[in-house]
C-alpha cells in the first residue's frame, strides 16, 4: 500500500519520508499522533474529575439518581437505559466505519460509500441523544433547594413500594402572594438584567414544607449503606433556617443534583466528547464525498477512510470510559 | 506490508458481538448493583467498581487492537502508543487520586471544616 500513496519523488530516500520503520504512512503516523495527545487530555479530565470525586466521596451525587430519563417514557424512572442505547449507537457507528475500512481494503467503491454514510448517521443519531441528555440535565425534573452554605436539599417522601421516591416542588409548594418582579433591560430597572426568578420562592417551600407531613428531606451526604441520608420529620423541618436558594436543574453554578462539581465535569466532559462527535461526523462527511466522487478510487487506495476511521474508533473508545466513569462508577 | 489484505468481517463482527455482550453485562450490573459486590471493598474500591474498570480495559482493548487495527500493526507501532499512555495515564491518575484522598481525609478528620 505504501508504493501506491506515497507518490512524492521523495520515495525510496530514507531521510525524505521514504523509509517507513514502522510500516505506517506518514499521514497514519501523525493520526497516531494526534490520537496519544487527545487521549492524554481527556485522561487529564478525567482524572481530575475522579481527584474532584475523591475530594468530595462522602456527598458525591449517584449517577443512577441523576440519569433517570428515557425519551417518550415520562415519568419512568429508567436509570442508564439511555446511556446505553447511545452507547451501543456509538459501537454500532464503530463497526459500520471499520466495515468500511475493510471495504475500502477491497477498492468496493460503492459498500465503502454506504458504509461511511451509516457511520454519519449513527454519529448524528449520538449527537442528537446527548443533546437530549444534556437538555434534561440543564432543565430538571423535581427542582431543590440549595442551603446557605451551597450543598443541595432534595425533597422525598415514602412511596408505596416502601421505597423513598423525589418529590417536585410544585407538589408541594405554597403559594404565598408576594410582590415578584423579573429585573429585566426591557424595562428599564437597572442597565444590567437580574438573574431569572426560581419558579418558588424560598418562603413558599418553607412553608409547603411545613404543610405536608410526608415530606422529608434527603441530603447530599452518604450514608454507611450508601444511600443518600433522609432526614427526620424534626430534622427536616429544623433545616429550614439554612434554605438559601430554590434551584431547578443545573448550570455551571448551581445544580439540583448535587455537588455543583459535578454538573461542571458533566458539561465540560461530555461536551468536549460531543465537539469530537461532531467533528469527526464533519470530517466523515468530507471523506464521504471524496469516496462518492471517485477521489480514492482514483488514487487505487482508500487509506483517507482509514484515518478517518482511526479517529472515529478513538472517539467511540473515549466514550467507553466517559460511561464507565460518569454512569457506572 | 503489515496488513493482510483479506477480509475480516467475520473479526468485525465478533468483536461487535464481544463488546455489545460486555456493554450489556456492565448495564445490567449497574441497575441491580449487587450488594455483594456493591458493599465489598478491595484496596479502598468495591469490586463492583473494580469489575466496571476491568471490563473497561478490555473493551478499549480490542476497540483498539480490533477496530484500530494495531493488532496488524508492526509491535514497534504498538508499543510506542500503548506504553506511553498507560505509564503516563496511571501514574496521573494514582497521583490525582491519592491527593484527592488526603484532602477528603483532611476534612474528614482534622480541624479544618469544609462549609460547603
Amino acid at each position: 500500500m505504501a508504493a501506491t500513496v506515497t507518490t512524492t519523488a521523495t520515495t525510496g530516500k530514507t531521510w525524505d519520508g521514504g523509509n517507513e520503520p514502522m510500516a505506517a504512512s506518514y499521514g497514519k503516523l501523525m493520526m497516531w499522533f494526534f490520537i496519544v495527545s487527545d487521549a492524554l487530555t481527556f485522561s487529564g479530565f478525567l482524572a481530575a474529575y475522579g481527584f474532584s470525586r475523591f475530594k468530595f466521596i462522602g456527598t458525591w451525587p449517584i449517577a443512577d439518581e441523576v440519569f433517570t430519563h428515557f425519551p417518550f417514557m415520562h415519568g419512568v424512572d429508567a436509570p442508564m437505559y439511555y446511556v446505553a442505547l447511545m452507547t451501543f449507537i456509538l459501537i454500532f457507528s464503530s463497526v459500520t466505519m471499520v466495515l468500511a475500512v475493510d471495504a475500502g481494503h477491497k477498492l468496493q467503491k460503492t459498500k465503502v460509500a454506504v458504509y461511511m454514510l451509516l457511520t454519519i448517521v449513527g454519529g448524528l443519531i449520538f449527537v442528537g441523544s446527548q443533546a437530549w441528555e444534556w437538555k434534561n440535565f440543564i432543565s430538571g425534573e423535581y427542582g431543590a433547594v440549595e442551603s446557605k452554605g451551597g450543598s443541595v436539599l432534595q425533597f422525598v417522601k415514602l412511596g408505596e413500594d416502601g421505597n423513598y421516591e423525589r418529590v417536585a416542588l410544585e407538589d408541594f409548594a405554597a403559594h404565598l402572594p408576594t410582590e415578584r418582579q423579573e429585573k429585566r433591560k426591557s424595562n428599564g430597572i437597572w442597565f444590567e438584567s437580574a438573574p431569572a426568578l426560581p419558579e418558588y420562592t424560598v418562603e413558599e417551600i418553607a412553608e409547603g414544607l411545613k404543610a405536608h407531613p410526608e415530606v422529608v428531606i434527603k441530603t447530599e451526604t452518604i450514608t454507611k449503606e450508601k444511600t443518600k441520608e433522609i432526614l427526620s420529620r424534626e430534622a427536616s423541618l429544623a433545616k429550614i433556617s439554612d434554605f438559601g436558594m430554590v434551584v431547578k436543574g443545573a448550570n455551571l453554578e448551581h445544580n439540583e443534583y448535587g455537588h455543583k462539581l459535578f454538573a461542571d465535569f458533566f458539561f465540560f466532559i461530555t461536551g468536549f466528547h460531543g465537539f469530537h462527535v461532531f467533528s469527526g461526523v464533519c470530517f466523515n462527511i468530507l471523506i464521504f464525498f471524496n469516496v462518492v466522487l471517485g477521489t480514492y478510487e482514483k488514487r487505487r487506495s482508500y487509506e483517507m477512510v482509514e484515518k478517518v476511521g482511526l479517529y472515529w474508533h478513538f472517539v467511540d473508545l473515549v466514550w467507553v470510559f466517559v460511561f464507565t466513569f460518569f454512569y457506572l462508577v | 506490508m503489515a496488513h493482510t489484505h483479506e477480509s475480516n468481517t467475520k473479526r468485525i463482527w465478533f468483536v461487535f458481538a464481544l463488546l455489545s455482550v460486555v456493554t450489556i453485562v456492565e448495564v445490567f450490573l449497574g441497575i441491580i448493583k449487587p450488594d455483594a459486590l456493591y458493599k465489598t471493598d478491595l484496596f479502598r474500591l468495591n469490586l463492583l467498581n473494580w469489575i466496571f474498570i476491568i471490563l473497561t480495559v478490555f473493551k478499549a482493548y480490542y476497540i483498539m487492537w480490533a477496530f484500530m487495527h494495531l493488532e496488524g500493526e508492526k509491535s514497534s507501532l504498538r508499543w510506542s502508543i500503548v506504553a506511553p499512555l498507560v505509564f503516563l495515564i496511571i501514574y496521573l491518575v494514582f497521583i490525582l487520586l491519592v491527593e484527592g484522598n488526603y484532602i477528603f481525609d483532611v476534612f474528614a478528620q482534622s480541624h479544618y471544616k469544609w462549609i460547603f
